[in-house]
């Protein structure tokens, strides 16, 4: 099979070709989809929380610009700096022009999925800025020279061995020294010394509240305070979408997303920037990047009310079993499957095929977004629009053609038990995908209508 | 049209009717708060101790630092343990500071967080930049839930608040749990009962 473009199906064979991997990598996962459990089970009005965040997203998106507005003009008031930008070009220019006007050629980031999806990394370097990602997974899948494959646990897809090597390669840690406290030791002992000396830093934002013009970072490690807290200027990039109304909703979030993402009640630091500290800058820049076309899309606006907890991927059995770089977008998995195509409808045709269907994603979504509905839908609207790959075009016609003729459906029928009981050797084959890590099931003698037409009499 | 008008334009273009923000009603079990909290923070790598007043505290502060240590606190009711030396405008002074101590607002059962704002800290750094940090806290001053938190919380003007909930941790290393990452190494708290200054 060959695309054009990079297909999840075949990057996903790449993946599975180191089977024991791929069962640890399964079972990491499910393991961390029990901890999300268990942290649900414990409070009953769960439910509730999880209806009264869909709504607060749905009133969101319903006034989106008036509440952009009402936290710029807030912002503002606390003495932040707000910046616009259309798309991901913009976006990184704005970055890269605040570094410029202040002669900072080298930066500390912490995690943002939206610098991901704009790839700000790549054009400040090459733009002569060094960016050193400051998060202990994103600093292992930048060691790497990898993008993150999880939006919560970049690193999940790496054994604790490959990032011993890439610390011994990279930051003189003894040879075969895979320990995870004396790698992490090690990480907080480089990464203090960047914090100390960096004058710019860089941090995502979780939820930016209308009301007040304040935004809040969230992480368990500290790493967006120590840099923010340190530099001359901190840059915020958020999505149009992660506005909330009113402070007052920050708790039905911070409730739903570290129980989501990980189990834990809480992350360790949800930090809420509101003025900057005297002598310093805060600059926030608010992205669209085909976020207002999403918008418009009555079926898919839905994927807007995200709040990026991973726990759609945690209980995704493709996901598990594929990874997170065979989805080749910046946000992997069923969630990243729904926002990729809207961004790039031919690029990322692949991925809303890369799905069973089975809604489990849509079970856990803490603002209950319809994912698995979404991912049905968003393969109509790429067959119509003739995406679809010629081999799949060419087996739905065959398909289609077999069950609207009686005939040709009991003779592909017969065909088809024929070959698998005298011809195995035709299907079981690597030209047959559904042979990939199974087998074909045993052949039925006849089928339900032969039987039912010698049995009816009797 | 700048950039600014030409997003609000598209998605006021693109953004459905209007619906209601939704009234958050959730119930909230206001009984045993301690107990929860020292269990929550306990489960997540922190730990409480009930103490009637600071010179608990300067004992368990004297039992685990040394003369070396240098120890930071605006607290006045700590003075004979905090090191000496000429308050610096920089923050990045702060970086060989072995403990801090520092007030909370209050305390939230359900997650073991403390809600800390500016007010109380000499640098927005210093409770993340320490090696070890230490948080008073008044054992009446907790809420059940984080909704109680922001109701708490109100139209507070602050510049900077965060909720802190334990040491701080990392799972990136094959999801093994490591306290210690960037901030402090570990969080202890001290439930005093009687009111403090």
């Amino acid at each position: 099979m060959h695309t054009e473009t990079k297909d999840h199906a075949e990057l996903a064979t790449v993946f599975n070709k180191d089977e024991a991997r791929v069962d640890w990598h399964d079972e990491t996962l499910w393991w961390i989809r029990q901890k999300r459990d268990k942290a649900v089970n414990h409070l009953p009005e769960w439910e509730l929380l999880r209806e009264t965040a869909s709504q607060i997203k749905d009133n969101v998106l319903s006034n989106l610009a008036g509440y952009l507005v009402q936290f710029e003009s807030n912002a503002q008031k606390n003495g932040i700096i707000v910046h616009w930008a259309a798309d991901a070009a913009e976006h990184n220019n704005i970055v890269l022009g605040l570094l410029h006007s202040k002669g900072i050629t080298k930066m500390v980031k912490s995690k943002s999925m939206l610098t991901e999806e704009c790839h700000l990394n790549e054009h400040l370097e090459n733009n002569g800025i060094e960016v050193i990602d400051s998060d202990l997974g994103e600093r292992i899948v930048q060691l790497a020279k990898e993008p993150p494959s999880h939006i919560v646990l970049p690193c999940i897809h790496k054994k604790k061995e490959e990032i011993g090597d890439l610390f011994h390669l990279h930051l003189g840690t003894p040879a075969g020294n895979a320990d995870p406290q004396f790698l992490t030791e090690t990480a907080r002992q480089h990464l203090r010394e960047t914090f100390l000396t960096r004058r710019a830093a860089l941090t995502g934002v979780n939820f930016a509240v209308a009301e007040t013009g304040e935004f809040v970072v969230c992480t368990n490690e500290g790493n967006a305070d120590m840099g923010a807290h340190l530099a001359d200027i901190h840059i915020a990039s958020m999505g149009i979408e992660k506005i909330i109304p009113k402070r007052k909703n920050l708790g039905v979030f911070l409730r739903l997303l570290t129980r989501s993402a990980t189990g834990q009640p809480i992350t360790t630091y949800s930090s809420h920037f509101s003025k900057p500290r005297e002598g310093t800058e805060i600059h926030i820049i608010i992205v669209d990047n085909g976020r207002s076309k999403q918008l418009g899309r009555e079926d898919f606006r839905n994927s807007l009310k995200c709040i990026r907890c991973g726990a759609c991927m945690n209980t995704c059995p493709v996901y598990r079993r594929s990874g997170g770089h065979s989805y080749h977008n910046a946000i992997s998995g069923p969630i990243g499957a729904i926002l990729a195509p809207n961004l790039d409808m031919e690029k990322y045709a692949d991925l809303p095929f890369a799905s069973t269907l089975c809604g489990s994603c849509s079970n856990v979504c803490p603002v209950k977004i319809d994912i698995h509905q979404q991912l049905y839908k968003w393969r109509q609207v790429i067959v119509q629009n003739g995406y679809a790959p010629a081999g799949k075009k060419a087996a739905m016609k065959l398909m289609s053609l077999t069950l609207s003729s009686p005939a040709a459906y009991h003779m592909g029928g017969k065909a088809g038990r024929f070959v698998m009981k005298y011809a195995p050797f035709a299907v079981n084959n690597k030209l047959n995908p559904w042979y990939k890590q199974r087998d074909m099931p045993e052949p039925p003698k006849e089928s339900f209508g032969e039987w039912y037409a010698k049995n009816r009499k009797a | 049209m700048t950039t600014r008008e030409q997003i609000l334009d598209a998605i006021r273009a693109n953004q459905p009717a209007l619906t209601a923000l939704p009234g958050v009603i959730i119930p909230a079990d206001n009984t045993g708060l301690q107990a929860k909290f020292t269990e929550t923070l306990t489960t997540i790598g922190g730990k409480v101790i009930k103490a009637n007043g600071y010179d608990d505290v300067i004992a368990y502060i004297r039992s685990i630092t040394n003369a070396g240590h240098r120890i930071i606190s605006a607290i006045t009711g700590l003075a004979e343990v905090i090191s000496a030396g000429e308050a610096s405008p920089l923050p990045h002074s702060l970086q060989d500071t072995e403990l801090a101590i520092i007030k909370a607002d209050f305390g939230v059962a359900e997650n073991g967080a403390v809600w800390i704002t500016e007010d109380l800290l000499s640098q927005r750094v210093l409770p993340f930049i320490c090696q070890h940090l230490i948080v008073i806290l008044n054992a009446d001053d907790l809420v059940a839930n984080m909704h109680q938190a922001y109701e708490k919380i109100g139209d507070e003007h602050y510049g900077y608040g965060t909720f802190i909930a334990g040491p701080s941790k990392t799972a990136d290393i094959e999801q093994s749990l490591v306290l210690g990452a960037h901030g402090s190494r570990s969080m202890t708290i001290f439930l005093i009962s009687l009111p403090l200054d």
